[in-house]
């Protein structure tokens, strides 16, 4: 089946995310959307998939004008999303989620849990999935829950399917076994879109390319053009692509983590016993697909965790046991992973924001009031010193773009005096630029002498600052290996395997 | 194409793969203890003397069973020995639990607590009727009647929660159902009318609260709340003004007679308790199994979950998320609208001004209490039925217990069962959250 999209506008507001983008996915090829996070890949994805209306523009399947008032109507064309964020349901089964929608039933009005069953193994046994069909999705493991999501498209014959980052959770592996299902699928006449704004993926997989920027089509690319060249055309500028660094000069142990276990409220370890420790002046990432219990290695140091055995000290002094702001006191400097849940208060102004954690005394509180003038110079110092674009320290925090908001984070802190920084996904979806922004201070941090914990899901970013790295699957540390292992040797740690040549 | 070998993701499920260690927690040993101290206090230092009698039968019985008489205090000492035994099995296996499966656990805790509250019910109840009788089966009898409202409003509660929207207007559901089915029944001298306009005027609050709710966003329980003052302050009004002006013809509802089931009413106990009842009261065994089977095993409980847990995966399936929570809500509001008929067509025949009582708020917590589920919300509200029913027979055969005091069970069974057993209950996941689409 043949889409095309017609000068497709889409507005929030004052934002024009979609101006007028057209583009044509021919059947039976993988045409790839290349762009940035934020260049407006996901919301023309939605215009498609019916779940925005556009405000101009039209689509079209094999020529004919299509008018979708919400997805239901989409998938009735013919169109199958993969979505970035699961569209499953996690209390359901797989067949529950799989029939959902377009449910058979047998006498009674009975839910026909068979045929569900039934279509789920057929699928699954076509592309060598192993997926029970009588699993609790919200348990699978996430590479396991995209193929729950492939298989619910194609149980209802999509003809054009859309991936939307797929790969953000999968290992290389994984990564590579999706883009042999993709090319299986295209082979079988299906349309393919593929989203994304990791290059290496588009050039081994995509037939076509086209790049999006700021909301408009920029240009197409052939998948022969190399990265340098791609990058240019998705951030309109020359890129870096490798973070500028000399070799770690590491100092003595800093941060020592012993036999740490962290029990969730149904009992379950969800951090097995793990053992490690960073040094001054290093940066140790820590590797894994995500929910391998990374999140909450990190909330355990911090204290925010309420279940833990086990010993975890800084510079000789214990954290375990301690309050976060006894923590946080001792010199540990926290970003989580998710900025707008944990690291932010959207409604509160970046200067309220930046003294978030130093509240309590000086030098930002005196006699128990707010000292704003204080506040103020400070914010403004920062807004300078970490490149916040935003018109004034006074601006909500929520209203600022994502690679913004990170950059308070960071600012705040960056701006107390570290012992030890500990960083979850500090460059999701986040623009380039600010992505350059955030390593160059990481890396700066570790010459400073001070450890660095750089938590990430993107092997990419793993590769390009880790010293040392830490590989984490089901809770436990598969091993920990120098920072210029090759991916495929962390790719299979990822999947739970330690290499031979990996000592343990 | 990539040179690196291909592995297969381990599709178990990660819960099976992560070590299991059971979390300590010392909350049931304490609660019991603190009943075992009250039952010494009550049943051994403050104990009584006289035999109790234990009426396991009626005289329109056919099958008659003997009485079972019991001497209170002997009762009561034996009672707290074994209370506090039970307590010990708890402990130990609080400390030793890790040795067990956590199956076996659980259904050995489950078990020690299940026969912790008989016990101490039993001997509760000998020592509060020492030297007079228990009527068993009327004290059973009056739970199933007096839980049926609890039990629709819980079950209207769990459809309107499942599919999304909080129903704190439960109370007013089943007030404006009594005042309707008693007007409508009274006018046409016919109690089924009255059954209709009791699930319609159930179906006109939800609108509201649905309206509010999914199409202006208004704070789901601020419209609950504000509902229920409504309703209850439009009944007394038109209770004063129009209903107390033409008692007999405007306030006087006939009753569904009792109606025995051939043959099942002939069981021992059982019979009497769930077989000799009003039809209200059998539609509530049928809506009862009728909401569960509905949810789980129907196409139209699973779009109804769906949108309750993830709105915006419904949506991407095709499914319509605020007509379907629109059209549950209301019928949600007809099945609370059934247990206001109770009040005017089964209990008693005329409405009066705030006849429920809290039995909104009471079956709102029998909806948590069951988590959720039809049929475990069900056994809640008769176990708070089964405390108001409790105080209505102890306060007949007069009790050492002041009624005033009593009258404060069926709340303190309320508070101890939600806040004490449940604790942190999860909830469907966009309970309470309005869908907004761009």
């Amino acid at each position: 089946m043949q889409l095309e999209l017609r000068g497709i506008t889409k507005r929030f507001g004052a934002l024009t995310a979609n101006d007028h983008i057209d583009l044509v996915v021919a059947p039976g090829e993988i045409h790839c959307l290349l762009g940035e996070n934020g260049a407006g890949k996901s919301t023309l994805m939605n215009v498609l998939y019916g779940l925005y209306q556009a405000d101009d523009g039209e689509i079209l399947l094999d020529g004919i004008v299509q008018h979708f008032e919400g997805p239901g109507d989409a998938m009735r064309s013919g169109i199958g999303m993969v979505h970035q964020h699961f569209m499953l349901i996690p209390v359901f089964t797989v067949a529950e989620n799989v029939m959902l929608g377009h449910e058979q039933t047998s006498f009674g009005g009975r839910l026909d849990l068979d045929a569900a069953r039934k279509r789920v193994r057929e699928i699954s046994d076509r592309f060598g999935f192993s997926v029970d069909p009588d699993a609790i999705v919200g348990d699978l493991p996430v590479g396991v829950q995209q193929r729950v999501e492939i298989i619910k498209a194609l149980s209802r014959d999509a003809k054009v399917l859309v991936f939307d980052e797929p790969t953000a959770v999968l290992t290389p592996q994984e990564t590579d076994e999706l883009m042999t299902i993709m090319r299986q699928l295209r082979d079988e006449g299906t349309s393919i879109v593929f989203i994304t704004h990791k290059l290496r993926e588009v050039r081994e997989v995509a037939d076509r390319i086209t790049v999006i920027r700021l909301g408009k089509v920029v240009g197409e690319a052939a998948p022969t053009a190399s990265n340098s060249e791609l990058a240019a055309l998705m951030v309109g500028r020359a890129v870096e692509l490798v973070v500028q660094k000399d070799v770690a000069r590491p100092g003595a142990p800093a941060l020592v983590v012993e036999n740490l276990d962290v029990i969730d409220a149904n009992g379950l370890k969800v951090v097995n016993d793990v053992s490690f420790a960073v040094h001054e002046g290093e940066i140790l990432a820590i590797a894994g697909v995500q929910g391998n219990g990374q999140t909450e290695l990190t909330e355990a140091i911090m204290g925010l965790q309420p279940r833990v055995n086990g010993r975890v000290s800084l510079g000789g002094q214990a954290l375990t046991g301690l309050s976060v702001r006894r923590v946080l006191d001792a010199g540990v400097g926290f970003v989580p992973e998710d900025r707008t849940e944990d690291g932010l208060v959207a409604e509160m102004t970046i200067a309220e924001n930046l003294m978030l954690d130093r509240s309590h005394g000086a030098p930002f509180v005196a006699r128990g009031s707010l000292r704003r003038d204080h506040l103020d110079d400070f914010a403004e110092d920062k807004k300078k010193e970490f490149d916040i674009r935003a018109q004034s320290v006074s601006t909500p925090a929520g209203r600022l773009s994502g690679g913004n908001q990170q950059k308070v984070v960071l600012a705040r802190e960056m701006s107390r005096d570290l012992k030890l920084l500990i960083a979850a996904q500090p460059t999701r979806g986040i623009d380039v630029g600010s992505i350059e922004f955030v390593h160059k201070r990481m890396v700066e941090t570790r010459d400073a002498g001070i450890p660095v914990i750089v938590v990430s899901t993107e092997l990419d970013e793993v590769v390009a600052l880790a010293d040392r790295i830490a590989v984490m699957y089901r809770g436990s540390i598969v091993g920990i290996v120098p920072g210029d292992t090759p991916r495929d040797v962390l790719g299979l740690m990822m999947a739970g395997e330690r290499p031979a040549e990996v000592a343990a | 194409m990539s040179t690196s070998t291909a592995v297969t993701p381990d599709a178990t499920p990660v819960s099976a793969t992560l070590e299991s260690t059971e979390i300590r927690s010392w909350k049931a040993t304490i609660a019991l203890g603190v009943f075992v101290v009250v039952a010494l206090l009550l049943f051994v230092v403050l104990g009584r003397d006289g035999a109790t009698t234990f009426r396991l039968s009626s005289e329109s019985d056919v099958v008659q069973l003997a009485d079972w008489v019991l001497p209170a205090r002997s009762t009561g000492i034996t009672v707290t020995v074994l209370l506090a035994l039970l307590t010990a099995v708890v402990a130990v296996l609080t400390v030793a639990g890790s040795r067990l499966s956590a199956r076996l656990r659980r259904v050995a805790l489950a078990v020690s607590i299940v026969a912790f509250t008989f016990l101490f019910l039993l001997a509760f109840l000998a020592w509060a009727a020492a030297g007079e009788s228990i009527p068993v089966t009327g004290l059973l009898l009056g739970t199933v009647s007096l839980s049926a409202p609890l039990i629709f409003g819980a079950l209207g509660g769990v459809i309107s929660e499942r599919v999304g929207v909080v129903n704190v207007a439960i109370e007013g559901q089943l007030l404006a159902g009594a005042f309707c089915a008693a007007l409508v029944a009274s006018i046409t001298g016919n109690p089924f009318a009255g059954l209709i306009a009791a699930m319609v005027a159930g179906v006109l609050v939800s609108f509201v609260l649905a309206a509010f709710s999914i199409k202006y966003l208004v704070d789901q329980v601020i419209v609950g709340v504000v509902l229920n003052v409504l309703v209850l302050g439009l009944t007394s009004f038109l209770y004063s003004t129009v209903l107390s002006q033409d008692t007999q013809n405007l306030n006087t509802a006939p009753r569904f007679p009792r109606f025995p089931i051939p043959v099942l009413s002939d069981i021992p106990i059982v019979g009497p308790v769930l077989f000799r009842q009003t039809l209200i009261v059998y539609l509530m065994y049928i809506a009862v199994i009728a909401v569960y089977i509905g949810l789980f095993h129907t196409k139209w409980g699973l779009r109804l979950r769906a949108v309750g847990e993830h709105p915006q995966a419904a949506d991407t399936v095709g499914i319509r998320v605020n007509p379907t929570r629109f059209w549950n809500v209301s019928l949600a509001g007809a099945v609370a609208g059934l247990g206001g008929a109770y009040f005017t067509l089964d209990s008693v025949s005329s409405f009066g001004k705030d006849m429920t009582a809290g039995a909104g708020f009471i079956a709102l917590a029998a909806v948590i209490f069951g988590r959720w589920n039809p049929i475990r919300a069900t056994f809640a509200a008769l176990l708070f039925g089964f405390a108001t029913n409790l105080q209505n027979v102890l306060g007949a055969i007069g009790s050492p217990v002041p009624s005033e005091f009593m009258l404060m069970l069926p709340y303190v069974v309320t508070v101890l069962a939600v806040a004490g057993l449940v604790g942190y209950a999860r909830g469907p996941a966009a309970s309470g959250k309005p869908y907004i689409k761009s």
